[in-house]
């Protein structure tokens, strides 16, 4: 009796393991994805789907591997990772699901309200190092970057410092909330964090790509009308696609889906 | 039976003892086997070339001075030994908003001829390309001279740069001064601490005091490294921002604090059970002959312990200078040769953990990474040997 429980339990567990769908990728979308989920499995309830993080970058490359059925990504897809799925004879197809905005924050105390994006480029790539050079007290400026390994990371080079390298020798910070931290304790600190995590220890800037004619508020409504310039779309990729992919793909756009999109401090595909 | 059982025993013993030895042998070589092709990797990032225009007079940039260029601080070929003319940058991406996809023909077989046609068409232009797209007809076009990651670049290189486009910068200068500097004011500061706490606990405190504050320093040992690093982030640094007057708290000193604390456990612990081992006949007869308790302490119990204490140091240096996650989270991670420990620095450890995870696997990025874990090997290795011979030494005359 007992070898027949175990047995089937066994089966059980590597039945779902082995036909359980999987979303792999950027640490951004998690979340998302995460909350989408259990929403979507409170209808549901038969759908075997698991989600994991790890960055961008090892999604589309567990995508390509076939170790993964769809990655979740918080940049496009690049040239040369495409090229690999051509070569392999695969077709990658991508959908965006949300938007995330990034705001710039600094320290609550400091009088610096809005700065352009070529202050934040000569702030962050070390030729600005003073707040006084953009309008505020005589205090040195100390930028929090994150790690590497993040897509927020290449996300804010490529927009805000046009493919430019950050100085050297940034901090960088390995989480988000990190960034918060640090900056809410460090008087000339300014640092990069995505909407939904803005609190009331950090101030966010309001910011110019138009070399200071126009400085947008970071709210969500002027992400959502696209008036304020930092925003990213967030990616899903996938190449086959199976039913239960579909479902929950398809779920995540519906009106019910987006509501959690929302509610996580993303901004709404409309 | 019961031979049979005991040599049965014995070979299992015997066994587990050597699949212990070939794994870490396997760990060690595939450590080094990984590492290693780092100096056989372009310095240009892999997949791609860079060119210039054939009436160049320039013939290679090192990666430093690509990265300078790319960045737009050096904006004349003069600096470079060129022509005094402006540097046009062409990043690859720009094809696609000269030409429609149209153009390109399908699954890009024109890419080639356009970006011939771009690159030969501006005598100042610099071009940073996927090699796959490489024009075949290489007339009014100048690859750039390739050279692989010299080891003098890794070694006494001091900019760690692994993102920058073209050429990364790999010099681990700034990371292994980064790592000696916490560990080492770590250690100077747990090493005092930690031997004090040893002698009270195993000389002068009562048997009651003992029993209740050994198991507490013992939990702390058991605390995730994870904690002690928020513990940092929040509590310490701010403190040593306000006290120091600083511009930031995520220092070197900081990550030495918190490593500090967590080497204690190690080295109270093992420090003391080496005092508590000597015979008490040693202790008696240093009393008989007269001798004060502190005399008796630091005449015949610290000596008599000393290659238990030396046990105890390396174990705790080995703890902090191998921590990740506490450090990572408190010394601030910038890449820069400390000047003193209130700089920010970025420890070994901690550049490994937070980059391997979007490191393309095999590319130079993750090579050096590896590379980094070998550095490190070393360090421990050689730590590890001092300790065996400072222990073997004897230190009491007779």
């Amino acid at each position: 009796m007992k070898k027949i429980i175990l047995t089937t339990l066994t089966c059980a567990l590597f039945g779902t393991s082995i036909y359980a769908q999987k979303i792999k990728g950027s640490d951004t979308v998690l979340p998302l994805t995460q909350k989408a989920l259990e929403t979507y499995k409170k209808e549901n309830k038969s759908v075997a789907i698991s989600v994991t993080g790890g960055g961008s970058g090892v999604g589309i490359s567990s995508l390509l591997s076939g170790s993964t059925d769809i990655a979740q990504s918080s940049r496009k897809i690049k040239f040369d990772e495409k090229q690999k799925f051509a070569e392999a004879g695969k077709q990658v197809k991508e959908v965006i699901i949300a938007y995330d905005a990034l705001s710039v924050v600094v320290h609550p105390a400091n009088k610096v309200t809005k700065l352009t994006r070529e202050q934040l480029e000569g702030i962050f790539t070390g030729k600005i190092k003073n707040w006084k050079e953009v309008g505020g007290e005589d205090l040195k400026i100390i930028p929090y970057s994150r790690e590497t390994s993040s897509g927020t990371y290449e996300f804010f080079k490529e927009s805000v410092l046009k493919n430019k390298n950050y100085m050297n020798g940034i901090l960088s910070m390995p989480a988000t909330g990190g960034i918060i931290q640090s900056v809410s304790q460090t008087k000339g600190a300014i640092g990069y964090v995505g909407f939904a995590y803005l609190n009331d220890n950090v101030k966010a800037l309001h910011i110019s790509y138009d070399k200071g004619k126009t400085f947008i508020a970071p709210t969500i409504e002027n992400a959502k009308n696209k008036s304020y310039p930092i925003v990213r779309p967030l990616y899903y990729y996938y190449t086959i696609i199976n039913a239960t992919c579909k479902a929950f793909i398809d779920f995540v756009l519906t009106p019910k889906g987006q509501k959690v999109v929302s509610d996580a401090g993303y901004i709404s595909v409309e | 039976m019961k031979r049979l059982i005991d040599t049965l025993i014995e070979q299992l013993i015997k066994m587990s003892g050597a699949v212990t030895e070939i794994t870490v042998l396997l760990i060690i070589v595939f450590l080094f086997k990984e590492g290693a092709g780092l100096f056989n990797a372009s310095e240009v990032e892999k997949g791609y070339t860079v060119l210039v225009h054939s009436e160049n007079t320039v013939e290679r940039l090192s990666p430093k001075e690509l990265k300078e260029v790319f960045d737009g601080n050096i904006e004349n070929w003069e600096k470079l030994g060129g022509k005094d003319e402006a540097i046009r940058i062409f990043r690859f991406d720009e094809i696609f908003s000269i030409y429609t996809e149209d153009e390109l023909g399908k699954d890009y077989v024109l890419l080639p001829e356009k970006l011939e046609e771009v690159i030969s068409a501006d005598p100042t232009i610099i071009a940073y390309i996927p090699q796959k797209y490489l024009p075949t007809n290489l007339q009014g076009i100048k690859e750039l001279a390739k050279m692989n990651i010299s080891l003098t670049d890794f070694y006494i290189g001091k900019e760690w740069i692994p993102t920058a486009t073209p050429a990364p910068l790999f010099g681990i200068l700034p990371l292994l001064l980064g790592t000696l500097l916490v560990s080492f004011i770590a250690i100077l500061i747990a090493i005092p601490l930690g031997v004090g706490v040893a002698i009270y606990l195993a000389e002068i405190a009562n048997e009651r005091v003992r029993k209740l504050l050994k198991p507490a320093i013992e939990l702390l040992a058991g605390i995730p490294s994870v904690v002690y690093g928020f513990f940092g982030l929040v509590v310490i640094a701010p403190i040593i921002q306000k006290i120091g007057g600083l511009d930031l708290g995520e220092t070197a000193f900081a990550g030495s604090l918190v490593l500090a604390i967590m080497a204690l456990p190690t080295i109270i612990s093992i420090a003391e059970d080496a005092m508590r081992t000597i015979p008490k006949a040693m202790r008696d007869a240093s009393l008989a002959l007269g001798a004060t308790k502190w005399q008796t302490i630091y005449k015949v119990i610290i000596p008599f312990a000393s290659s238990g204490i030396a046990a105890a140091v390396v174990l705790g240096i080995g703890r902090a200078i191998g921590e990740t996650m506490a450090v990572l989270m408190v010394t601030g991670n910038a890449a820069v040769i400390p000047n003193s420990i209130f700089e920010s620095v970025r420890t070994i450890p901690a550049t490994i953990a937070a980059e391997l995870g979007e490191a393309p696997g095999g590319g130079a990025h993750y090579q050096a990474l590896f590379m980094l874990g070998c550095v490190l090997f070393i360090i421990t290795l050689i730590i590890s040997i001092v300790a065996e011979v400072i222990s073997s030494r004897k230190i009491i005359k007779e």
